[in-house]
């Protein structure tokens, strides 16, 4: 060696690997107004489709005129369900199991459901031509509230059902009843009540929301009549999905059918589902010829195209008096909408929402879940959580707080108390889960060290006892959260999509030159993939990172994948791309030892090719490999450097945390400053740890946003109230917290990086944490709970009813 | 196309000159992204809350979904196009929010990017309150604006001669 041979560390850093916080390659273009969204997508004579919508929540839809609307020049046509009907789309089937209007077939749902689609040259003419749609309503009672869904009067939301009795998850009990989950020992659960020191029983109650990413719902279908296959660019988190499906319903062979995804503006699991409007766009195109464009507008975003939570939860806790807790039951009822177009693995009505026992250890639990219908927008989506996780999360942290009141016992302490613990794991959850591993107490610790819990509480003594002398008008709150996640959806043996196993996969070339492109079945939504995957392939076969170029969201390119959301990515593709990366490797080494004229066992894997072991001098580097194997493979060897990898996780990964929100609230105003926010997560092994706490910030903000105010509220009519930016709460960077981020490294033993991923972690941790530290703060004034969300007039009136305004 | 009479409008847009005939009611977004094919300004609301449309309209931060391009005649328009250096490499600012990890989707960033631009220009050395205060018009949904605000901390050191990183921390 001379001194121009790099060292060992430099030839670790020049691949900016896995644990590297590798600056995004993805930025180079979006910082230079160069990515390329649905929107920016123009084709040779595209034209617009907008929607006629109802104004009504609940009305027979008795006729349709678009005589007005077709004179206006520019104006191609104008949809309704009866045209869909001719090719067998004026209904969809949804994932979980029902089926959904994609235009109004008799009457409407919701408020601002799709009643008919207008093409036209261009949006101007389409908005011009909605006005010009005359559409006759007959208006029905509207039900709103999901407590009374199941009233022997209620009225009949889905006529379309009338008679079945048996849904996609078991038997209705109801008209508007979807589905039963239940779930647990029910008998041990009732004698660990019956035996119990100390009861609690909580209504609690996790709004409606919706995920709003910036970029909207929007998608270019085109479809070639000559060649009879279609193309649609759309806003995917799951293309391949997307086509299958589409493959399904239009009767085009799934070959014939080119999903794009191309750059997504944010998803957060507004962006998993199939929405009327791709249907439509779809149909258009089929129908015309030509190329359709569709773009929902914010106000069509919040208020149709899905929604998250509006799960209503009620709990109750056993518990011994020194605090051990030994019993867990919890009923939801869940408000689902006019259709059951809930987002979930398709044997999971509830998602996995029996992860509620959280991060104790319940010795016996039982949940159940109705869902039922009502005139709302339809849809659940896991907004920035694994499926129905956040609610579940929340749920239990919320819970455990009040049972720390009851039993005057710090919140922190009692966690720390009924944490599973490190030896238990893997542990069997009473609801059927096996968490892969864990350390929480040293996390909880760590936090509780980091932030200075016992002077903080301290503090707040102190300031309950100057409040009661009159002396300050400000009260603290200190949230506690410990969450535990899970997600990886997931284990083929009982995670699918419409009957598609929720593997993901990943496809390596290497180049002659020693360059790669890999493909995954994954879509980046902002995650930073193209960074982040061509880390762990660096890592994993030597070649750097900035020599390997990431694509997603083309499936004529990509490997069949199920998409990102739920923090599946890392879990399972993230796996599928180390196996696929071992495989090359595999092969390298053999080309290596080819070419050393050793055996393959006599090679070790040093930084970024094989040298001989004791004899390091005698190497091939990974580019010299890939030529190669190109040019000079060993005989009888196929030549070629690349591989495929499909991944079935064994498990689900469980990532935790535990988080710490302090707030000071002015009782006479109602607004709540949040002090500190300190988040440590354990998402395993850190990938990058850039992007790691990019994930935790944007997370915690969208919780901030969900605990403090953001809401998706109907009136007794099912208007949807504030389905603008004008009213929906989206924090701006003046009201936003500061956070402190930390973290420790448990790595999962499944999983072949021992990564877990973390993306909605800081979601999934931080709506307790502040909705805690809210609750927290009046519990001196004898505050048991206080629904969110916490916006400052909820939080003057609590403060009201609580007398704290003499 | 409809029969609403079209309008002349002329501007010049990250320094080149254009003329256009465009009906009264286009809106200055669609007529950047459509007409000029400047798709970096995006829409996001419809309603000027979220400045993913913000572009810099005669040295002012605009946004572009509420102003009708007629309302545009005769301005000097800058948009995220028109940000990188004359060498075409990241302007300080483009290179601050790469460095601060100030964007994850990118779908608010040249907006955020033209704002930022416009601010450090009213105030070419914010505190942070001044900057997040600064950018109350641009919503972003990803990032939870603490490395937005590095990002423009960043590009203000670099612009002024300080040291950066401290800039930074």
């Amino acid at each position: 060696m001379n001194d121009m041979t790099p060292t060992r560390e430099q030839r670790e850093a020049n691949l900016e690997g896995m644990g590297c916080k590798r600056k995004r390659v993805e930025d180079v273009r979006f910082t230079q107004g160069k990515g390329q969204y649905v929107d920016d997508i123009k084709l040779p004579g595209m034209v617009y489709g907008d929607f006629v919508r109802s104004p009504y929540a609940h009305a027979k839809v008795t006729k349709i005129d678009a005589t007005e609307a077709l004179k206006l020049p520019g104006v191609i046509a104008v949809l309704t369900a009866e045209d869909l009907k001719g090719v067998n789309l004026a209904w969809m089937p949804t994932l979980a199991g029902d089926v959904q209007m994609v235009l109004a077939d008799g009457k409407v749902l919701y408020q601002n459901q799709e009643v008919a689609f207008v093409v036209a040259e261009d949006r101007y003419i389409a908005d011009d031509a909605i006005q010009l749609v005359e559409v006759e309503y007959e208006e029905l009672p509207v039900l709103v509230d999901p407590f009374q869904s199941m009233a022997p009067d209620a009225p009949v939301l889905r006529p379309d059902l009338e008679g079945k009795t048996e849904g996609a998850h078991g038997p209705r009990k109801h008209h508007n009843h979807i589905f039963n989950w239940a779930v647990g020992d029910k008998d041990e659960t009732a004698k660990a009540f019956s035996d119990a020191d100390v009861t609690i029983k909580e209504m609690i109650s996790y709004h409606r929301t919706h995920p709003s990413p910036l970029e909207t719902c929007q998608c270019v279908a085109s479809m070639d009549k000559v060649k009879g296959e279609l193309t649609v660019y759309g806003t995917f988190q799951a293309p391949h999905v997307i086509r299958t499906v589409a493959s399904l319903l239009s009767t085009i062979p799934e070959h014939k059918i080119h999903v794009i995804a191309p750059d997504i503006g944010g998803g957060f699991g507004n962006k998993v589902g199939a929405y009327p409007g791709y249907i439509c766009a779809i149909v258009a195109s089929i129908v015309t010829g030509v190329p359709v464009k569709w773009v929902e507008d914010r106000m069509e975003n919040l208020s149709t195209t899905s929604f998250a939570r509006d799960y209503h939860m009620t709990t109750e806790i056993a518990a011994k008096n020194d605090g051990t807790v030994t019993g867990l039951k919890v009923h939801v009822l869940a408000d689902h909408g006019g259709f059951d177009a809930c987002a979930d693995p398709s044997k999971w009505p509830a998602g996995f929402f029996n992860i509620v026992t959280g991060s104790y250890d319940f010795p016996a639990a039982h949940l159940e879940v109705d869902g039922v219908y009502t005139n709302k927008a339809p849809g659940g989506v896991a907004y920035r959580c694994s499926f129905r996780v956040t609610e579940a999360a929340y749920c239990i942290e919320r819970a455990m707080d009040i049972l720390a009141q009851k039993l005057e016992m710090d919140p922190a302490d009692l966690r720390m108390k009924n944490f599973v613990k490190p030896e238990q794991f893997p542990y069997q959850s009473a609801l059927g889960w096996e968490y892969d591993s864990g350390d929480y107490h040293t996390a909880m610790q760590k936090a509780m060290d980091t932030i200075g819990y016992r002077e903080l509480r301290a503090e707040q003594k102190a300031k309950q006892e100057a409040f009661k002398r009159g002396e300050t008008r400000e009260i603290m709150g200190i949230g506690v959260s410990f969450f535990t996640e899970i997600v990886g959806a997931g284990p083929s043996k009982n995670c699918d999509i419409l009957g598609v196993a929720m593997f993901d996969s990943a496809e390596i070339r290497v180049h002659p030159t020693g360059s790669v492109i890999s493909r995954m079945g994954t879509k980046s939504q902002g995650q930073g993939h193209e960074t982040t995957w061509a880390q762990i392939i660096a890592t994993e076969i030597g070649i750097p990172a900035a020599d390997i170029m990431v694509e997603e969201g083309n499936t004529d390119t990509a490997p069949y994948g199920l998409g990102t959301y739920g923090s599946r990515s890392t879990p399972v593709a993230g796996a599928a791309i180390a196996l696929a990366a071992r495989k090359i490797r595999n092969k390298a080494q053999m080309i290596a030892a080819h070419m050393l004229e050793v055996s393959e066992y006599d090679l070790e894997w040093d930084v970024d090719g094989f040298q001989v072991k004791g004899n390091p001098e005698a190497r091939k580097s990974m580019k010299e490999i890939a030529w190669a194997a190109y040019h000079a493979p060993p005989p009888n060897m196929e030549p070629g450097l690349e591989a495929v990898s499909y991944y079935d996780p064994p498990n689900m990964t469980y990532p935790f945390g535990a988080y710490f929100c302090v707030m000071d609230i002015d009782v006479d105003t109602g607004v709540a400053n949040t002090r500190r926010f300190y988040a440590l997560d354990d998402c395993g092994t850190r990938i990058n740890p850039m992007i790691i706490e990019g994930q935790v910030h944007g997370g915690l903000t969208e919780a901030f946003a969900i605990a403090m105010g953001q809401e998706i509220a109907y009136d007794e009519m099912g208007n949807v109230m504030g389905a603008s930016f004008m009213d929906f709460f989206i924090p701006t960077a003046v009201e936003t917290p500061h956070w402190e981020t930390d973290y420790t490294v448990t790595p999962s033993p499944h999983h072949p990086i021992g990564a877990k991923g973390v993306g909605e972690s800081p979601n999934v941790g931080g709506v307790p944490a502040f909705s805690n530290a809210v609750n927290d703060a009046f519990q001196f004034l004898g505050n048991t709970h206080i629904q969110m969300p916490h916006d400052a007039w909820r939080i003057w009136k609590a403060a009201k009813d609580l007398g704290a305004h003499g | 196309m409809s029969d609403i009479e079209q309008i002349p409008v002329t501007m010049t847009v990250n320094g080149k000159k254009v003329q256009r005939f465009v009906e009264p009611r286009t809106l200055l977004i669609h007529f950047l992204r459509e007409e000029l094919n400047l798709t970096g300004p995006h829409i996001g609301c419809e309603t000027s809350h979220c400045g993913a449309c913000t572009v810099e309209m005669n040295g002012m931060s605009v946004k572009s979904c509420t102003l009708f391009a007629a309302q545009a005649n005769g301005a000097e328009m800058t948009t995220i196009e028109g940000m990188a250096n004359a060498d075409g490499t990241l302007s300080a600012l483009q290179e601050g929010f790469r460095e601060m990890h100030g964007l994850q989707c990118g779908y608010c960033t040249p907006g955020m990017i033209t704002r930022a631009h416009t601010l450090l220009k009213e105030n070419p050395n914010p505190t942070e309150d001044e900057i997040r205060m600064g950018i109350a018009g641009n919503l972003c949904r990803c990032t939870g604006y603490q490395n937005i605000v590095k990002a423009i901390q960043y590009a203000a050191a670099k612009l002024n001669g300080t040291d950066i990183q401290e800039a930074a921390e």
